[in-house]
C-alpha cells in the first residue's frame, strides 16, 4: 500500500493554496510546503516571530541570525516583505488576517479539535509557542500529519486523549493516505491514496469516516 | 539635557536585586541580549523571575543563569529547542518553575501592562488546559478567556540604534518582544549595536520611541 511521503502530502498542500493567500507554516512538516507552491501564484507567507513576506532559505554563507523563522533556522524576505514587532504579528494570527495556517498534529478529532503541543509525559517541559494562538485564529486550519502513530495508532479520533490546542478549529487534514475534511462533526474523505481500499482507511482511523461522493484518488508526483 | 547613555554594565543594571522579575527579549538568539543577561549573572544576582519567549538555548544568557541555578521562574511560550539540554534538566529534577504562556497571550499580557489595560478576552487557549481556572465569558456567541496585564522590574532589549532620547531602531526579527516589553517594565535597559545623534533616525523609523526608555548601552557583540 503506497503511503506519501512528507514531501508528497507538503506538495498537495501547497496546490490547495489559494493566489493571494496570507499562509502561516509551522514548525516541521508544514515549512515545506513553500517548496511546492505553484510557480504563477503569489502567495504571502507570515511568521509568527514578526515576518510577512517571507523568503525562502538563504545561500550557505548569507545567513543572517537576526532574520530567522519560528523554527528559529535562517531565511530571507521577499521583495515586499515586513517586520512587525511579536503584538503585531500575533494580532494578524488572532484577528483572522491569516487565510490559511498549516500545523502538524499529534491528534485530530472528528469535531475539528487538534492536539498539538503536550504529550501525557509530564517529565518533559511542555511548550505551546504560537499554535494556541494559530488554532483559534487563522481562518483555515490545515494539518499536515501521519495517518498513524508510529507504532501504529491512530490519530485521527473521536475524540483527543492528549491537552487540546484549540477545539473545533481544524478544517482540513492531510495525511499520507487520504485528504480529510473536518465538517459538521464528521471526517469528510475527498482524496485516497492508490490501492487503499475505503475499509483499509477506516481501519487505520479512530473514527468513523464519510466518503464523499465525489472521493478520488490522492495523486502527487514522485518526491 | 536628556541623556540616557550609560557607559557600562554597573549603571546599566542600576536598581537591580535578588528576585527582580526581568523580562527578556528575543526569540531564541535573535534580538536576545545576552550581554545584559551575563552582567546580571557576574554580578551574582539570583532567584530571578525570567519573561521571556523561550527559556533559554544554546551557550549564552539564560541559559547561563540557568546553569548556575540563578533563575527561579520562567514565564515563558517555548521552553525548549534542540539545544536547551540545561532546560530540560533543570526542569526534570523540580529545580525549575515554567509558567507556560501562549505566545500572542504573553505578548498581549505585556501589552496590556504597558498600555494601562486592566486585563483582555482572547480566544487563544480557550478549552484548553492553560484556560483552567480562568474566566471564560461569551461574546457574540464565540468564547474568551480572561488574561491579565503582565509588568516587571525590568526589560532587557537589543536594539540597532539608540539615540540619547532612547529612540530605537531594530535589526529585522531581532525586533520581536523589543517594543513591547520597553512599554511594561519599570526600568527598559536595552543595548544597541551603536549610539546615533539625536535626529539621525527619521521621525518615521523610530520602532520604540525614547518615553519607554531609560537607558541605552552600546555593547559590542561578544
Amino acid at each position: 500500500m503506497a503511503k506519501l511521503t512528507r514531501k508528497q502530502i507538503a506538495w498537495r498542500v501547497a496546490q490547495d493554496i489559494p493566489e493571494g493567500a496570507y499562509v502561516n507554516l509551522g514548525i516541521g512538516a508544514p515549512e515545506m510546503v513553500v517548496n511546492y507552491l505553484p510557480d504563477d501564484r503569489e502567495v504571502i507567507i507570515h511568521s509568527e516571530n514578526g515576518l510577512l513576506g517571507m523568503g525562502p532559505t538563504p545561500p550557505p554563507g548569507e545567513e543572517n541570525p537576526d532574520l530567522i523563522n519560528a523554527g528559529k533556522k535562517p531565511v530571507t524576505l521577499v521583495d515586499g516583505g515586513s517586520i512587525s514587532h511579536h503584538t503585531d504579528s500575533f494580532a494578524m494570527i488572532r484577528g483572522g488576517h491569516i487565510d490559511i495556517c498549516v500545523l502538524g498534529a499529534f491528534q485530530v478529532s472528528q469535531s475539528g479539535d487538534l492536539a498539538n503541543w503536550a504529550t501525557l509525559d509530564n517529565s518533559r517541559p511542555p511548550g505551546v509557542g504560537g499554535a494556541m494562538d494559530l488554532a483559534v485564529g487563522a481562518k483555515n486550519v490545515f494539518v499536515i500529519t501521519d495517518h498513524c502513530t508510529r507504532d501504529g495508532q491512530p490519530k485521527l479520533l473521536e475524540k483527543c486523549s492528549y491537552p487540546l490546542t484549540g477545539s473545533g478549529v481544524v478544517t482540513r487534514v492531510y495525511s499520507d493516505h487520504a485528504l480529510i475534511d473536518v465538517r459538521d462533526n464528521s471526517f469528510i474523505v475527498r482524496e485516497i491514496v492508490e490501492d487503499l481500499s475505503e475499509e483499509e482507511l477506516r481501519e487505520i482511523t479512530g473514527a468513523a469516516l464519510v466518503f464523499a461522493d465525489d472521493c478520488v484518488t490522492l495523486k502527487t508526483p514522485d518526491l | 539635557m536628556i541623556d540616557k547613555r550609560v557607559y557600562d554594565f554597573d549603571s546599566a543594571l542600576d536598581g537591580m536585586t535578588d528576585g527582580a522579575t526581568i523580562m527578556s527579549a528575543g526569540f531564541g538568539a535573535a534580538g536576545a541580549p545576552q550581554e545584559l543577561l551575563e552582567a546580571v549573572l557576574d554580578r551574582g544576582y539570583r532567584d530571578l523571575v525570567i519573561i521571556s519567549n523561550n527559556a533559554g538555548e544554546g551557550e549564552r544568557g539564560l541559559i547561563r543563569l540557568l546553569k548556575e541555578k540563578r533563575i527561579a521562574k520562567v514565564v515563558c511560550s517555548f521552553p525548549t529547542s534542540s539545544n536547551s539540554e540545561v532546560t530540560k534538566e533543570l526542569y526534570a529534577a523540580g529545580l525549575l518553575e515554567l509558567e507556560i504562556v501562549p505566545q500572542g497571550t504573553l505578548s498581549e499580557r505585556m501589552r496590556a501592562g504597558g498600555a494601562g489595560i486592566g486585563g483582555f478576552y482572547t480566544p487563544t487557549s480557550v478549552n484548553t488546559p492553560l484556560a483552567e481556572g480562568k474566566e471564560v465569558r461569551t461574546i457574540d456567541g464565540k468564547d474568551y478567556v480572561l488574561e491579565f496585564p503582565l509588568t516587571a522590574d525590568f526589560a532587557f532589549i537589543k536594539a540597532r540604534e539608540a539615540d540619547r532620547w532612547g529612540n530605537l531602531t531594530y535589526n529585522l526579527s531581532a525586533r520581536g518582544f523589543g517594543p513591547t516589553m520597553a512599554m511594561a517594565a519599570k526600568a527598559t535597559i536595552v543595548q544597541v549595536d551603536r549610539f546615533v545623534e539625536l535626529g539621525e533616525i527619521d521621525p518615521e523609523q523610530v520602532i520604540t520611541p525614547g518615553i519607554y526608555v531609560d537607558r541605552v548601552m552600546e555593547v559590542e557583540a561578544s
